[in-house]
């Protein structure tokens, strides 16, 4: 096969956006895992988890979507980075396993209800700390050495990491609470409404903390943010940011449905396509280009074909099962 | 004590491995029973099939919960420990892995929302679609993993560039020397799991006298599956052995833990293999058998493990074993299936207590084969990731310290012997209870929204009277 075109382009594209929806599809479900466990009675429990029960496992395969399609067009870049935040992925994982059964379980054993709560609870809040500590270890770069890690296990373990794990786990909130908001009435919207503000204060204080602190930790940050015409450039998205932050504050305090849920996404995207201009072109950052970690160009076009026409396919059937489950859930027409 | 990552490593993919390929090689054959059922019902409008279909999408939903979330550790395994392989083969494997996600992964998590709690929202076609879509997502899975694992056997269509495996041919890759074999032998060993399931559960039913009508369909349907199923398996899997003589002429001298290469050899029904003195202890053995079975010729050859260098050969114990414990499964299912259809045709299947027990015991064969014939396939694989190519102590993740895979091995033996033991405790409950008392207490259920009818009885639906 001869090279006429690069691929690379439209396979970053790709996995930013498949990466981009797992974090806004299992976001929300996550963020709803979390606030699960503020309910106070098991009715709303089980409102809760029927509002992400038909839906969660779908949301999940954009992970394995994410880690695969990593592989598939990158497989160097996945050879050092799933390496170096070898624990927190392990810790997301298990996390995800407990927090997954739970949606059987619960229903089917009365007895451990409270534990398999519990872990329903704990589970999504542990696997989106775990998450965004592996955001945190990304952006502060990895050692590598002939293509592999050649760092230690544990070097992922910083203030900054732990920080971004934490804003994390606000900002899922704020997606779930977003959600709720959407699919509930009553005293569990109203809940969600005063938990997605907590929350909103939460991930707008570790979105400032996290810019400052960027370009301080990284002089290759630094350099791209500061430089003229960059600053130009650049300085909407904070103050697009703040006017998102704004309205969504309003909204959930107000009578509207939708608007939190779809601010919180608007603050999502500008977080990601901050990041974003910030690391380019770099996937191992300030280690290797997005070139230099590509598979073959054969490897990238066979499943270049594939994938732009599956991915058409998949939303329209995956928007099928939205449409099904549309409108509000009540615990008494629950789960089994 | 010495901990080595590349042992540990091993020790941990064969944990989480062996535990995951235990829910599909239920799920898989379930859901296409499910989408049966369904289609029965459908066409035929009798309760007795939407009983059973309920009750066994509410097993299916918990085995298969458990499927989905150990199988994301999986494809992450490739990543934490063995990156040296990922970057290696990734370029060959990853698209074989990634169109798994896309065509099998999205499909069943798409429908399957669909199938277990969609039956008030949706017309009773769509349902059956749902289910249907989910059973080809199984099998689309299926296809694309064994294809992948089936290249690390026989690697076939690439090239090799700067240390890498660059893929130069994809039709050879997907449908490499092993493949068709593989893909057969592991389909048909997960339908005859789930026959085994199916059959035992209705035989337990029956020796409970509980939902006499639908155990009797679930028995019948399950007989006859695996009439066909059982015989076709072991002719599969003879076919398969003859493959992997062609190919992986080591592995199958350690399956018959055979040291010299022979003519007119004789099968070894037992023996203690010893790998150090090159010899099989207290070995039983039928005399020609061996090269009958193996080569379909009384004076086949069939090579030894003393023609392969000592570090190219895989340990022998664990296939020899293990393939013994197969085809002993094997064995057993085919004197089940046998005695089944005998009784059926003296019309006793039913009432013959005795069988029903032992269908009842029978419940784990399936499960017990499948991870014995995995072991048999992956162990005999050894020392090598990709067959002859890239070894397995150079595909390991080279940062990993002894102390960091066994702070993982446990973390995850701790959470599997603890999430197993549960998810049979619960899937044991449903079975005690049985598709009639199980659907009366599902009237008010499988809805998600209020707008659905919440009390109309999921039989009505699906006849159409809502
Ligand atoms: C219900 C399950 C089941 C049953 C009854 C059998 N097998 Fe099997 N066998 C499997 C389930 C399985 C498996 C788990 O699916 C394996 C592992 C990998 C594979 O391809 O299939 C396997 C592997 C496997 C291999 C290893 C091939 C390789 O790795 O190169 C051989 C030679 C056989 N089988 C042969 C047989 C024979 C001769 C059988 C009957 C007499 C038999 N199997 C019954
Ligand atoms: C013979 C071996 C295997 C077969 C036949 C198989 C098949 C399946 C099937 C049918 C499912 C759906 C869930 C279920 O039915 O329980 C599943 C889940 C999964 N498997 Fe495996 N699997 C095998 C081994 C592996 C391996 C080695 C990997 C790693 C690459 C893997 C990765 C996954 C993932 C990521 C899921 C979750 C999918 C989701 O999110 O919906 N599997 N597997
Ligand atoms: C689902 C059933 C499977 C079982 C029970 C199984 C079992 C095992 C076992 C026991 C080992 C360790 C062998 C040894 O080190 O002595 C192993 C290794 C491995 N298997 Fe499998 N395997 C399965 C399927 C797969 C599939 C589908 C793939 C890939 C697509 C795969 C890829 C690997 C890899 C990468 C290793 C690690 C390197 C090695 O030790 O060879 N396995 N597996």
């Amino acid at each position: 096969m001869t090279e006429v075109l690069d691929l690379v382009p439209i396979w970053t594209v790709i996995l930013a956006l498949a990466v981009f929806f797992y974090v806004l599809l299992d976001g929300f479900d996550l963020g709803v895992g979390m606030l699960f466990g503020l309910a106070s009675d098991t009715r709303s429990r089980n409102t809760i988890m029927n509002s992400i029960a038909p839906i969660w496992d779908g949301n999940e395969t954009w992970l394995v979507l994410g880690g695969l399609g990593l592989l598939a067009a990158f497989p160097t870049a996945f050879a050092v980075i799933i390496p170096a935040v070898y624990f927190p992925i392990l810790v997301m994982l298990l996390a995800l396993v407990f927090r997954g059964v739970a949606f059987e379980f619960r229903f089917r054993d009365a007895e451990n209800k409270t534990f398999w709560d519990h872990a329903f609870c704990l589970g999504s809040a542990t696997a989106t700390f775990a998450q965004g500590v592996v955001l945190g270890a990304f952006v502060q770069g990895f050692p590598v050495r002939d293509g592999q890690f050649a760092g230690t296990s544990f070097a992922f373990l910083t203030p900054f990491s732990i920080l971004t794990g934490v804003a994390l786990m606000f900002g899922y909130g704020l997606l779930g609470a977003g959600w709720l908001i959407l699919k509930t009435d009553g005293a569990i919207q109203a809940a969600a409404r005063r938990q997605g503000r907590i929350c909103l204060v939460g991930v707008v204080t570790a979105i400032a903390i996290v810019s400052i602190w960027t370009p301080i930790m990284s002089p290759a940050v630094a350099a791209r943010w500061f430089s003229w015409p960059n600053i130009a450039l650049f300085a909407p998205v904070p103050v697009l940011s703040g006017m998102i932050a704004l309205g969504t504050w309003r909204s959930l305090g107000g009578k509207v449905e939708a608007a939190p849920f779809f601010g919180a996404i608007a603050l999502f995207v500008l977080a990601y396509i901050g990041m974003a201009i910030s690391l380019f072109p770099m996937i191992v950052p300030y280690q290797l280009t997005l070139w230099e970690a590509a598979s073959s160009p054969r490897t990238q076009a066979f499943l270049l074909v594939g994938t732009l026409f599956l991915i058409p396919v998949i939303l329209t059937y995956s928007s099928w099962s939205y449409w099904v489950f549309r409108g509000k859930v009540r615990a008494d027409v629950g789960y089994h | 004590m010495h901990f080595d990552p590349v042992l540990l490593s091993r020790i941990q993919f064969a944990w989480v491995v062996a535990w995951h390929i235990l829910l599909p090689a239920f799920t898989v054959g379930c859901a296409s029973f499910i989408a049966v059922f369904e289609g029965l019902g459908l066409a035929t409008g009798r309760e007795v099939y939407v009983r059973n279909s309920i009750f066994w999408t509410k097993i299916f939903a918990i085995a298969f919960g458990m499927g989905v979330v150990t199988g994301l550790i999986m494809p992450f395994q490739f990543g934490t420990n063995w990156s040296r392989y990922a970057s290696a083969a990734g370029d060959v494997l990853s698209p074989l892995f990634a169109y798994e996600g896309l065509t099998a992964f999205f499909l069943e998590a798409g429908f399957l929302g669909v199938l277990l709690f969609g039956r008030k929202l949706v017309p009773p076609w769509a349902h059956f679609f749902a289910a249907f879509m989910v059973a080809i997502g199984t099998l689309f899975s299926t296809f694309w993993i064994l294809s992948a694992n089936s290249w690390m056997q026989t690697p076939a269509g690439y090239e090799i560039v700067n240390g890498q495996f660059i893929p130069t041919d994809w039709i050879k890759v997907i449908f490499n020397p092993s493949f068709p074999y593989r893909l057969a032998h592991t389909a048909f060993a997960f339908f005859t799991t789930t026959g085994f399931v199916v059959l035992g559960v209705g035989a337990y039913l029956l020796r409970r006298n509980r939902s006499v009508l639908e155990a009797r369909t679930m028995m019948s349907m399950a007989l006859w599956a695996l009439t066909f199923l059982v015989p076709l398996q072991m002719v599969i899997g003879d076919m398969h052995g003859l493959n992997t003589r062609k190919y992986q002429p080591a592995k199958l001298a350690a399956i018959e833990s055979r040291w010299d290469t022979a003519k007119g050899v004789p099968l070894t029904v037992f023996a203690i293999p010893d790998d150090k003195a090159e010899q099989n202890k207290f070995a039983i053995e039928i005399p020609w058998l061996g090269s009958l079975i193996l080569t379909h010729d009384l004076h086949g050859e069939v090579k030894g493990l003393k023609d392969f260098p000592a570090d190219q050969r895989p340990p022998v114990a664990i296939p020899f074993f293990a393939f013994r414990a197969m085809v002993g499964c094997a064995g057993l299912m085919l004197g089940l299936v046998l005695l089944g259809g005998w009784l059926r045709w003296r019309g006793q299947l039913y009432d013959t207590r005795l069988y029903l027990l032992a269908c009842q015991c029978a419940i784990p064969l399936g499960f017990i084969a499948v991870v014995a014939g995995w072991f048999v396939t992956e162990v005999g694989r050894q020392p090598w990731t990709v067959y002859g190519l890239l070894r397995t102590a150079a595909s390991v993740t080279p940062s990993l310290t002894g102390h960091d895979v066994t702070l993982s091995l446990l973390a995850y033996m701790a959470v599997y012997l603890l999430i197993y033991p549960s998810g049979v405790i619960l899937l044991a409950r449903l079975v005690r209870k049985g598709p009639l008392e199980s659907s009366e207490a599902a009237t008010s259920i499988e809805a998600g929204i209020a707008a659905a009818p919440v009390l109309a009885p999921a039989i009505n639906v699906v006849k159409g009277e809502v």
